[in-house]
Parts: structure tokens; C-alpha cells; sequence
């Protein structure tokens, strides 16, 4: 018996393309436990959302799994869709970072609240209208009654966003994937989401997986985090330990491009060149071309994930950042 | 001193809306000179994006003049635009729809060149320089757009402005569309070429750490007015308009500590019908009875300008410190 309530092992997802499969995301592992915010972290087209969206059955046409992910331990790769259908919504749910994209505009704010619950807990519709205002008043929106009979383009993003993160909560999910939650949002919004998204992990127990390329939302929410580059896990841990201490040579890049106001008006170290496209990811470690601490085996062989102590996996064996007691 | 290169004064740009006239940009103020970057920072519909449109002519003005080295600013009709204001340019947020994918690379920068007059050859040569100029390697003059990275397609979009040889560039959110490591490619990018080519820049970005890091000044707009303005350094030090204050502490910062940013409760209210007096008092906590009524301009308060009445207030009625100088110089004596 674990005690994660998501378990991710080695999952691999193909996609194809002109030069035949190509694997986008390549042996990704991870857990959430119950009440816990892990995070993934990547540039775009390292396969962050891929790998998120292998957990709703989502992927792209004719692209290809592996790997097992076991949700309370059901197996959910493989899954015909009817069986999934059970699942998502009721047991995972997903917010995107579009949020007028994701609520239906010429639908009531409550019939796509309680569509949800009547389908997934099979309630009454008075009784999903109850639940639905509660669920606005959690999210704070202001007016809750008044707010069902509104439609989506009557709010405002931010608010919009929380509605989302109503409709994805309406058949009380345990998992919540949110993809970029606050990406398109202003960072006054933005602080708001993330303490609705903190204060529904510790209320309702909920477990969530953020999906961002921004480290400081991580550091404000996450409790874990996975590095991942070019569809592979460089590095995870606990985040305070990985934004303090990284030790892949792309994490310290990630944190070295972000402006330090405490050396103000120093210019910003980026990463060299740019991350590869699928097909033409490098040999060995797909991060050796753009890394400042590259050594001839990393050209050759491809690293694997190591633990390095009981919470930190990290794949880079030269390890040049291990900080020596 | 050198005159500003770029002078906005009492700017206003209105838009109509079911018949309504809304004020996005609402009497600002601001000027700016070579080889300095101003940032402009503010939530969406602060009317940000609007003023840096307006600066360059893209956005008919409802009053005020916008004047460039010395001549005004007209907006951009069918007309052609006049030969002095090539060294006025602009960079736009989506390098994916800037650039014309079936042109290639070469020809669209060496449009810069031939449009000012310059030929084809001169024009081709010119692009392979400028390339080069914003670290580009020369033999993308024979690519498409989409053989590039978003930041490798800024960096061509730069190029481009730059073939007109301009003195002053207005930003449009450019690094906005990037992946992390290449916005910080493109922001250095841009301060190099503030430096190197003694450019005056406009920077309006949402993404206030990185003003913060390349800008020297930095005005911050609120629904359609400038609340805050001086030297970055010094308004992130100790922002003094509350608006600024909730901008910064919301901020989230990637130093693992765990810390949730504060939020701003309330939304930016509706241009077209906004508050009476301060514009910020329903969502500040500051507010007093007589923000309602009291429309604060710009007035000095430690160093930089703020437009809010109780803080200004409070630092007039404060005794004035003596300045380190004067004691200074006072001693010598």
C-alpha cells in the first residue's frame, strides 16, 4: 500500500512525424500525494503538457504510450474511452490556460456547473444548483445566485479563470491539473488564483499538478517540482531545495535567466541556442549543445534519472553543481 | 542636456464603443531620450499597449501632441508616412505574425533599406550586417520566418526595424511571446542596442521583474493614467503609489521560500465609466473619503512622481530631512 495518490512511472508518449514515432515525452516518473501542489516544469516543447494530457486520455491522433500511470491504483493507460469518460471530471480535472476557451459561451454559468454533478454524482437539479452557488462562494465570486444565470463573457479573465477552476472542481475531483493557469492573467489576478489553488489543496484535500514555465509560481505553490527538458526528467525534488540548490545545469539556467532585483540593472544570463524540435533531439544528454559544464561522456550516453538522496532525482552524472561538504 | 527624442504631452486616445466614448489614455505625460529605456508597465487595460500605438502614430490622438525629434507625430493614414519619421519604429508583441512567411528573411529587413530610398544590393547587404547585429547568424538571409524560434524570429523582427535607422523604438510587450531563456536573449538584446546604437526605447511589458532589470525609468499606468514615474531603481526599492506597491508585492518571487504573492482584489474598472476622483480608490487600501472626490495628477514624493493624494499629503506635512550635500558641504567649511 502507497500512499500516492498518483503514480507515474516511466511514462513515454510517441507522436509521429514525417521521420517516423518520435518520442516526445521519453521515461517521465513522478507521485502526488492527496493535499500536495507538484509542479513540472519546461520550456515549450519539452512535453509538459503531453504529459499531462496522457493522464486524461487526451493525446493526439495516432500518438502512442507507454509507461504506466495508476490513479488510487487503477491503471489508467489503456482504458477504452468509455471508461475513461467515468474518469475524467469525476476523479481528475483539467484547467487550461485559456479560460475563454474553456467555458462554453452561450451556456449559463450554471448549467456548466451542474451538468457535471448531475452526470458524475447524479444529483437532483435543485440540489446541483445549491452545490454550484457554494462552489462560486469557494471561489469567490461575488454574487453567486446572480453569477448562474451570467454567461462567461460577462466576467472578467481572472474571474473567469475561477469559474473554470469551479467547473472543474463541480464533480469533486481528487486531482487537478491546471496547465498554465495564470499565464494569461495579470500578476495581481495571478497571486489570487494561486492562493484559491493553495487554500483548495489544504481545504479539500485536493491534489494538484501546475504545469508552468514560471518559477516563481512554483516556488509560491508548489510544494515539488520536476525539471523536465526536451520530453525528459532533468531534474525533481522538493522546489525549496531545487530554487535553492539546483544541480542540473539547465535548472541553474532557468533560475540564472530570471532578473535578480537584488543585483539590479545586471544583464540577464541566458541559456545559449535554443531547445531542440522533435526529431532532431541530440545524442546523450539531450541538454549537452546548450550546457556550460559539458564533459565527452554526456555526447554519448543518455543519462537516467538517479536518486541522489530519499526526494531528489537528478539525471546528469558529471553532477558539476553537487555542492562538496 | 539633450532634448527628449520622443514627447508625449497631455495624451488622450478614445475609442468608440456602441456609440459610447471610452478614454484608454486619458492626459499623459512623458518624455524620453536617446540611449535611455523607459519602462511602462500596468495590468491589461491600463491602456498601456494604446499609448505605445498612440506614440508612433498607429492610434489617432483625441488630444494632446506626440512629438518626435521635434516634429509632431501624425497618425498613420493611407498616406504615406513621412521620411522623418523612419527613425520612429516600432516592435510588436508576436514575432509569429510580424513577419511575412513567404518572404524570405534578406528581403524582409532589406525592405527597411529600399523603403528609405537605399537599392536592393545595399539593402541585401545591409540585412546580412544586421543580422549579425542582433546575433543572428548572416546566412539566415536565405531562411523563411518559420525555420526560426520565436526568439530567434524577435531578433529578425529587431533587425528589421532596425534597417530604417531609427532613434527611438517603442516595445510592444516583445518578449512576452518567448520562452524564458529567450526572453532574457531578447530583453539583453535590446539594452545592448539602447547602448550601442544610442537608441531612446519605450518598453511596455507586464512582466514587471524584467523592467525592473533593463529599464531606467519606469512609468506605471493605471486605467489610462501614469499613477507612478522615476527611476526604476528607485520606485522598486520603495514603490509610494499603493497600485505600485500591490504590483510588486504580487509578484511571485523563485527563491523557493514558499511564499504566496499578494493579490489585488477587484478588478481594473470599466474605462468607460471610471471612478470619480482617484481612479485606484475602490480597490485601495489606503482610500480615504476624499480620494473620491480628489483627482490627483502627478506631484514629486521621495525622488519620483505618484499621483495619489494621501501619500503626497503626508509627505508635504512631513518635515523636510536636510539633504546629505548640504551637511556635508557644510562641514567642509
Amino acid at each position: 500500500m502507497t500512499g500516492a495518490l498518483l503514480e507515474v512511472d516511466r511514462l513515454t508518449v510517441e507522436l509521429p512525424t514525417r521521420s517516423g514515432y518520435q518520442k516526445a515525452v521519453d521515461g517521465i516518473s513522478f507521485t502526488v500525494d492527496a493535499g500536495q501542489v507538484m509542479g513540472i516544469a519546461g520550456e515549450s516543447g519539452s512535453g509538459k503538457t503531453l504529459t499531462a494530457l496522457s493522464l486524461f486520455g487526451l493525446l493526439p491522433h495516432g500518438a502512442r504510450v507507454g509507461g504506466s500511470v495508476r490513479l488510487e491504483g487503477t491503471q489508467l493507460l489503456g482504458l477504452r474511452n468509455s471508461e475513461l469518460r467515468a474518469i475524467r471530471g469525476r476523479h481528475i480535472a483539467m484547467v487550461s490556460q485559456d479560460p475563454a476557451t474553456a467555458l462554453h459561451p452561450i451556456l449559463p454559468i450554471g448549467t456548466q456547473l451542474t451538468e457535471h454533478m448531475r452526470h458524475h454524482l447524479g444529483v437532483t437539479k435543485a440540489e446541483a444548483l445549491t452545490r454550484a452557488a457554494k462552489l462560486l462562494e469557494t471561489v469567490r465570486i461575488p454574487d453567486p445566485q446572480r453569477a448562474l444565470r451570467s454567461y462567461p463573457g460577462q466576467f472578467s479573465g481572472g474571474m473567469r479563470q475561477r469559474i473554470a477552476i469551479a467547473v472543474a472542481l463541480a464533480a469533486e475531483p481528487r486531482l487537478l491539473v491546471a496547465d498554465e493557469p495564470t499565464t494569461a492573467l495579470d500578476v495581481t489576478v495571478q497571486a489570487g488564483i494561486l492562493r484559491l489553488i493553495e487554500q483548495l489543496c489544504r481545504e479539500r484535500d485536493l491534489a494538484v499538478i501546475i504545469i508552468t514555465h514560471d518559477l516563481g509560481v512554483m516556488s509560491a505553490t508548489a510544494q515539488r517540482l520536476c525539471v523536465m527538458y526536451a520530453g525528459r526528467l532533468a531534474e525533481s525534488g522538493p522546489t525549496s531545495q531545487l530554487l535553492t540548490s539546483p544541480r542540473h545545469p539547465y535548472t541553474r539556467g532557468l533560475l540564472d535567466a530570471l532578473p535578480h532585483p537584488e543585483v539590479g540593472g545586471a544583464p540577464l544570463v541566458p541559456i545559449g541556442g535554443s531547445p531542440p524540435s522533435l526529431g532532431n533531439i541530440p545524442s546523450g544528454c539531450p541538454f549537452h549543445p546548450r550546457c556550460r559544464y559539458v564533459r565527452p561522456q554526456c555526447r554519448a550516453e543518455r543519462p537516467e534519472p538517479e536518486q541522489t538522496d530519499d526526494e531528489h532525482l537528478l539525471a546528469c552524472p558529471p553532477d558539476p553543481l553537487r555542492v562538496v561538504p | 542636456m539633450t532634448p527628449p527624442v520622443l514627447q508625449l504631452s497631455a495624451v488622450a486616445v478614445e475609442y468608440r464603443r456602441h456609440g459610447l466614448r471610452v478614454r484608454a489614455v486619458d492626459g499623459v505625460d512623458l518624455s524620453l531620450r536617446r540611449g535611455e529605456i523607459v519602462g511602462l508597465v500596468g495590468e491589461s487595460g491600463c491602456g498601456k499597449s494604446t499609448l505605445a500605438r498612440a506614440a508612433v502614430g498607429l492610434e489617432p490622438l483625441a488630444a494632446g501632441t506626440v512629438t518626435f525629434e521635434g516634429r509632431p507625430v501624425t497618425h498613420l493614414t493611407r498616406q504615406r508616412r513621412s521620411q522623418y519619421l523612419r527613425g520612429l519604429q516600432m516592435v510588436f508583441q508576436d514575432p509569429y505574425e510580424s513577419l511575412n512567411p513567404r518572404r524570405k528573411v534578406g528581403q524582409l529587413i532589406a525592405d527597411g533599406v529600399t523603403l528609405g530610398g537605399g537599392s536592393r544590393r545595399e539593402g541585401l547587404r545591409r540585412a546580412a550586417e544586421l543580422l549579425e547585429h542582433v546575433g543572428m547568424p548572416t546566412e539566415a538571409v536565405n531562411s523563411y520566418p518559420h525555420e526560426f524560434s520565436g526568439g530567434q524570429r524577435q531578433r529578425i523582427a529587431i533587425a528589421r526595424t532596425l534597417a530604417a535607422k531609427p532613434s527611438c523604438l517603442i516595445a510592444d510587450e516583445p518578449i512576452s511571446a518567448l520562452d524564458a531563456s529567450a526572453q532574457a536573449q531578447v530583453a539583453n538584446l535590446l539594452a545592448r542596442l539602447v547602448n550601442e546604437d544610442d537608441l531612446g526605447l519605450i518598453l511596455v511589458s507586464h512582466d514587471l521583474s524584467v523592467v525592473r532589470q533593463v529599464a531606467d525609468r519606469v512609468a506605471v499606468m493605471y486605467l489610462g493614467r501614469i499613477v507612478e514615474l522615476g527611476d526604476s531603481e528607485t520606485v522598486w526599492a520603495s514603490p509610494q503609489h499603493p497600485y505600485t506597491e500591490a504590483l510588486v508585492a504580487a509578484i511571485p518571487r523563485a527563491d523557493g521560500a514558499g511564499i504566496l504573492p499578494t493579490d489585488l482584489p477587484g478588478d481594473v474598472p470599466d474605462p468607460a465609466d471610471p471612478p470619480t476622483g482617484c481612479r485606484f480608490h475602490p480597490r485601495c487600501p489606503i482610500a480615504q473619503e476624499s480620494c473620491r472626490e480628489l483627482d490627483q495628477r502627478l506631484a514629486p514624493v521621495a525622488g519620483r512622481e505618484i499621483a495619489c493624494y494621501i501619500r503626497a499629503g503626508s509627505a508635504r506635512l512631513a518635515k523636510p530631512r536636510p539633504s546629505s550635500t548640504a551637511t556635508k558641504r557644510g562641514s567642509e567649511v
